[in-house]
């Protein structure tokens, strides 16, 4: 345990004083900021963050990969990976701790998006349940996200290969619901199951599912565990 | 301290190492000699079990590398060829995080990192970005994080490779003081540095151990004589039993000649003896006409060479790969 927090120290105090992660955030906060503003201008809008949860989630797909490329691909560029895996620390360790640093810089990033919300409160008079749930659903979306983008990180020494890869697989995962929408019957079915717009959109609308709380956090623990099982692969490449 | 038996590696069809094996006491300074590309720094691998072996077993303090491999990394600080850092972190939160994914406690650590930081010469750099060091200090600081948390193996791969000849006198040193309390395997192509710093010597060459000695005798071994070329006048069915009657001859073979009146013979005789003087003697006692002899080259001696070479090379080419 002590090994796992170490990790997630570093990680975070690398995310905070390093440039890229203000980039990439701050790109984030202007694109939703711009859509937020299309939503609400829009005529008939309502006061909610439906618009927003949405335009948020979709560039998570884009900032998720951009946040974990450098965790593990760094690793094995510099070659500390050999350093990390010859001390006492376990895969798990290394992967739960770096994952956790990336969780709290997308959260960090995705809090200050609550400003937002508040300009609605102030102007508007939203319904404050589907706002928290849907605040619930972008994070588990969110942690969902970096769970694929830290898989890609662990398939590559490249970071760019990697965040083409975490952003190409999120993609697939987003929009596979799309896909459904010209099938019917059991297979449209399993399609939107397994979709993460379909899983978020009960969310934004004030659903709390558990079934897409179970898709989400499955989604983690698979995508974790083969990052582990990629990393304990990396000893034999 | 460390057992290696009967290590084999492949990459793929290929035999990086076979059938290694060797131990080192507590308290050893063993060189690892060997070309590049000889298979040292997969057995530095296989030894800090960053890499699995083919076959065979490493143990570590009394601990298997596969097995208890968490046990017996506790026991290895480790300093690969690369010499890899997190270039974004200072010399202390560096030494800090390298402290504490080996398990240290706070108090340990800051005891530890300030003698560390001491033994290596870092002081004024505790809190300088690592990506700002030269490749020496960048050196020390691989060696610092790979002895902060006191472990009782040291395995170094090639630490003086790439840094200035200033730099690299400096190095030896500090590796030679921690030789004092840890039982350290240090990786080398370079025979004048191995000799300097080791009690022992494991000469690798094509993945597989060549010889072993005590830098001394590898000296004296290597000025003895192991192939004498002969070339002799007289009946050659009289002159083999002859020279195979010389004590230390252990076999003779006959060379073809084309046309000539004399015989040519290669005599493999026991490291370290130079029998040219008896063969001499054997040859004129019975009359025959002695036209050569003339110790040849032996295996180890060109490896020997290969080496010596590139320690020359040093000054001039300053950084080469290993």
């Amino acid at each position: 345990m002590g090994n796992y927090w170490a990790v997630t120290c570093r990680e975070t105090k690398a995310y905070f004083t390093m440039p890229a992660a203000y980039v990439v955030g701050a790109l984030f906060l202007i694109l939703t900021g711009v859509f937020f503003v299309f939503e609400i201008s829009r005529p008939f809008a309502e006061a909610g963050v439906r618009g927003l949860a949405e335009w948020s989630s979709f560039f998570v797909v884009f900032l998720a990969p951009l946040l974990t490329m450098r965790l593990l691909a760094e690793e094995q560029k510099l070659g500390t990976l050999e350093l990390l895996l010859t001390s006492p620390i376990r895969e798990w360790e290394v992967v739960l701790g770096k994952y956790t640093a990336s969780l709290l810089m997308l959260f960090s990033i995705q809090a200050v998006t609550l400003y937002y919300v508040l300009l609605i409160y102030i102007f508007g008079d939203p319904d404050t349940g589907p706002v928290i749930s849907a605040y619930i659903g972008l994070l588990l979306h969110g942690a969902a996200a970096l769970s694929v983008g830290l898989l890609g990180s662990s398939l590559s020494g490249n970071q760019i290969v990697s965040a083409v890869l975490g952003t190409a697989v999120l993609l697939i995962f987003n929009f596979i619901d799309r896909v459904s929408s010209v099938l019917s019957g059991a297979p449209a079915d399993f399609l939107n199951a397994l979709s993460m717009n379909v899983a978020l959109a009960d969310f934004t609308r004030g659903i709390i599912d558990t079934f897409h709380i179970v898709y989400f956090i499955s989604v983690i623990a698979v995508f974790l565990f083969l990052t582990i099982r990629s990393l304990e692969t990396r000893r034999w490449r | 301290m460390i057992e290696v038996k009967d290590v084999t590696k492949y990459y793929g069809e290929f035999p990086a190492i076979t059938g290694l094996s060797f131990s080192v006491e507590q308290g050893e300074i063993l060189g690892f000699l060997g070309p590049n590309g000889a298979g040292k720094s997969t057995t530095m691998k296989i030894i800090t079990g960053y890499t699995p072996s083919t076959s065979g077993t490493v143990s570590i303090a009394g601990y298997d590398i596969s097995e208890d491999s968490l046990q017996a990394r506790r026991h290895i600080g480790y300093l690969p060829e690369t010499v890899p850092l997190y270039l974004d972190m200072t010399v202390a939160d560096y030494l800090t995080f390298m402290g504490r994914i080996r398990g240290m406690g706070k108090a340990d650590l800051t005891r530890r990192r300030s003698e560390v930081v001491e033994v290596c010469n870092l002081g004024e750099y505790y809190n300088s970005i690592i990506g700002k060091l030269s490749k020496g200090y960048r050196q020390r600081v691989g060696i610092a994080q790979s002895i902060i948390h006191e472990p009782d193996v040291l395995v170094l791969d090639e630490p003086t490779i790439g840094i200035d000849p200033i730099q690299v006198v400096e190095t030896r040193q500090l590796i030679k003081s921690l030789g004092q309390d840890h039982t350290l395997i240090l990786s080398s192509h370079i025979l004048p540095e191995v000799s300097m710093i080791c009690d022992r010597v494991i000469i690798i060459h094509e993945g597989q151990i060549v010889a072993v000695d005590d830098p001394v005798n590898l000296g004296t071994n290597l000025s003895g004589v192991e192939r004498v070329e002969l070339e002799v006048s007289g009946p050659n069915r009289e002159i083999l039993p002859v020279i195979e009657q010389v004590s230390g001859v252990q076999s003779i073979e006959r060379i073809p000649v084309s046309g000539g009146a004399y015989h040519r013979y290669h005599v493999t005789v026991d490291l370290g003896k130079d029998l040219r003087n008896d063969l001499a003697r054997a040859i004129i006692e019975n009359n025959w006409a002695l036209l050569k002899l003339q110790s040849l080259g032996m295996s180890l001696e060109e490896i020997f060479l290969r080496l010596t070479i590139e320690e020359e090379q040093i000054p001039t080419v300053g950084e080469f790969d290993g």
